[in-house]
């Protein structure tokens, strides 16, 4: 789960970490207050969860209060890749000497986290990485021993820093780990980590990435996880209260499978094709005549898809389950959109002659049933 | 003790964490079914009672203790995972298969550093649906009929897609020597690298299959490893997720493509680069190894 900006700056700020003065604000005249309060000029901040909000206009400068209630309205109007602004950060303006990068993230080849970070700070990490990448520190971090102080230090000598600098460096990178342990982080960052015009260090960007696994720690964004749901289209809420794992695509074949590495793989198959897959829908390990009688539901009930492609292989997943599940769907909806089939696996005879007396063809090879789809959709249907 | 396969066989002793839940009762049974040792099963509270004929322990101590267990497979709800892999760890167990998904990915650090340190064999997952040396044993949850003993090593990703690609391997009558999920969580024990290395050293193993997905670069470090020489073998790698979009997770925690990084295109070039077939379509692996191998 993502975390707003302002809200990862609260934490990091009860963390003892740096960060500029300023308020959150949902209206124009709100923002203006907030900028009478500070002084000016102010940054205002768009708060959204997508990122590349800077190259989006996302963020923006005001001189004076009423300044800054203009432009907070223009924010409040607008839509970055298609995510409305609620709020806005109206925050102090630094005077920036340097900017860095600090990140605590995931290293899968180490089976650990890494911390990383950059005298390249305000710009993408990853681009970093790749134009310049001897200005990227890293130091892997051993879990049973921790990110130490004598890291933190290494980390600020090799960004170039000495002296107080060097120590007002190293408690901010300590309390990050901190924090990152302390809430599950998939993802940590500082970005830009700003040093000011006087030498001194302040958190001008943050962002935090909790780990959904590990929400059940982290009772207090239960509710936001219900608010975040306002943002995801009712299906993919009905898909997700239900289990199942639904991505919307932008083609029109509709795609049911379990498993999620068998779904992708039959996305592939049916775009080597010439096919366009609708949607990603893996009903998961074992699922009931039910579950698979509501992701039909699901994958029919979008205008876009033209052709459903089921593609069930069983394992833990009955074959007849899944069979009655495309029978109930049938007697809930009718068959609104042509289907093709394909079953094979645990209690295979079982699920083919339930269909074959309900005149439905099943197939089983996948890349035929590929093929059969695209050329449907092709015909038009 | 001499473990048959790479690193489970006819001879492990296997203990069953979560042994009393309503998955760890039907795969025990299956498990047992195909002739896996399955020698105790662990839940705390439940010591003293039986699942399938199977002693029940209140702690894997006792299991290992009283019945010489050597592996274990987990099936524990993920708020209790970890604690079930420190338990095996610390009882000596030399490999854990864990089952459960949505584990923390912190947990799972530390279950691997602790492994390390320990020197444990393996920690196989976690969220894999397990390994199989078919004939032979099965720790996991996959349909057995669908695989035969034979001569290419299977290393994956992901589960059913698994079971598509070794049901052709098996059609095609080359079957499989072990068959391991590596497990579809960003933090996982093995990586392909670790698997190829096993591969090599296994005379069994005459091709392997690797089936890898988009997110994270085992793909690409497995391809590094053939590139330099480091594998004598036929592979052919398969890769879902060519058609997945950036930010967005396809099911499994691990497979999510972040920026550049992780991409199936990424991937694909790299086993490309390093001489390594990539099967376009799930049967191809199947079709390219018996080009490699014969029949």
């Amino acid at each position: 789960m993502k975390l707003y900006e302002y809200e990862a700056k609260e934490i990091f700020s009860k963390y003892g970490m740096p960060t500029p003065k300023g308020e959150l604000a949902t209206s124009p005249k709100q923002a203006r207050d907030i900028a009478t309060r500070l002084g000016v000029p102010v940054v205002i901040k768009a708060q959204v969860l997508v990122s590349g909000r800077g190259k989006a206009g996302g963020i923006l400068f005001a001189g004076s209060p009423l300044e800054t209630e203009i432009l907070t309205r223009r924010l409040l109007d607008m839509k970055i890749k298609a995510t409305g602004v609620r709020s806005v950060l109206v925050e102090e303006k630094l005077t920036i000497r340097n900017e860095l990068y600090f990140g605590i993230t995931t290293d899968r080849s180490s089976q650990s986290y890494v911390a990383i970070a950059s005298s390249e700070g305000g710009m993408d990490i990853e681009e970093v990485a790749t134009a310049m990448p001897e200005k990227i520190v890293k130091i892997l971090i051993t879990p049973l021993y921790g990110f130490r102080s004598h890291h933190a230090r290494q980390i600020a000598r090799r960004l170039g820093y000495a002296g107080n600098q060097l120590h007002g460096l190293t408690r901010i990178f300590i309390q990050l780990y901190k924090v990152a342990m302390d809430y599950d982080a998939e993802l940590i960052e500082i970005n830009p980590l700003v040093e000011t015009a006087e030498g001194k260090f302040v958190v001008a960007d943050a962002r935090l990435l909790i780990d959904d696994n590990a929400l059940y720690r982290h009772p207090e964004y239960k509710e936001r996880l219900v608010q975040e749901r306002t943002e995801l289209s009712p299906k993919e809420i009905e898909a997700q209260k239900n289990g199942l794992a639904y991505v919307t695509l932008d083609g029109n074949i509709g795609v049911i499978g379990n498993g999620a590495g068998l779904v992708m793989a039959t996305l592939d198959v049916v775009q080597l094709y010439g096919g366009n897959p609708a949607n990603f829908l893996d009903v998961g390990g074992g699922a009931s005549a039910d579950k698979m009688a509501l992701a039909l539901d699901l994958v029919l009930s979008d205008p876009k898809v033209e052709v459903v492609f089921v593609n069930i292989l069983g394992g833990i997943t009955r074959c007849d389950e899944v069979a009655k599940g495309i029978l109930e769907a049938k007697k809930r909806i009718g068959f609104v959109k042509p289907m093709v089939i394909r079953l094979v696996g645990t209690n295979e005879e079982e699920g083919r002659k339930i269909l074959t007396e309900a005149g439905i063809h099943v197939l089983d090879s996948m890349e035929e049933a590929a093929v059969k789809a695209v050329e449907m959709v092709k015909s038009g249907g | 003790m001499k473990l048959l396969g790479l690193f489970v066989g006819r001879d492990t002793r296997v203990v069953v964490q979560g042994i009393t839940g309503t998955q760890g009762r039907f795969h025990t049974r299956l498990m047992l079914d195909y002739g896996t040792k399955i020698v105790a099963g662990v839940t705390p509270g439940k010591g003293g009672t039986q699942v399938c004929d199977v002693p029940v322990f209140d702690t894997v101590e006792e299991a290992v203790e009283e019945h010489e267990a050597n592996a274990s497979i987990i099936f524990v709800p993920a708020s209790f995972a970890a604690d079930a892999c420190f338990e095996g760890i610390e009882a000596g167990l030399k490999v854990l298969v864990v089952i459960t998904e949505r584990i923390p990915v912190r947990d799972a650090v530390e279950v691997m550093a602790y492994a390390k340190r320990e020197g444990v064999v393996v920690v196989v997952g976690p969220n894999t649906p397990g390994v199989i040396v078919p004939g032979e044993c099965k720790l996991g949850i996959m349909p057995a009929h669908v695989f035969r003993s034979g001569v290419v090593g299977v290393a994956s990703r992901s589960g059913t897609l698994t079971y598509e690609i070794a049901s052709g391997l098996s059609v095609v009558g080359l079957g499989q020597s072990t068959c391991v999920g590596l497990g579809g969580d960003p933090i996982v024990g093995l990586s392909f690298v670790d698997m190829l290395r096993r591969f090599g050293e296994d005379e069994q193993t005459k091709g392997v299959a690797l089936i890898g997905e988009i997110g994270g670069n085992l793909e690409e470090l497995a391809a590094e490893f053939v590139g330099s020489g480091g594998f004598g073998k036929p592979v052919v790698a398969f890769v879902a997720g060519r058609t997945a979009p950036i930010g967005k997770r396809m099911g499994h925690a691990g497979a999510i493509v972040m920026g550049r990084a992780g991409t199936a295109q990424s991937k694909v070039e790299a086993f490309l680069e390093a001489g390594v077939r990539v099967a376009e379509r799930p049967s191809d692996v199947a079709r390219i190894l018996v080009g490699e191998l014969g029949r």
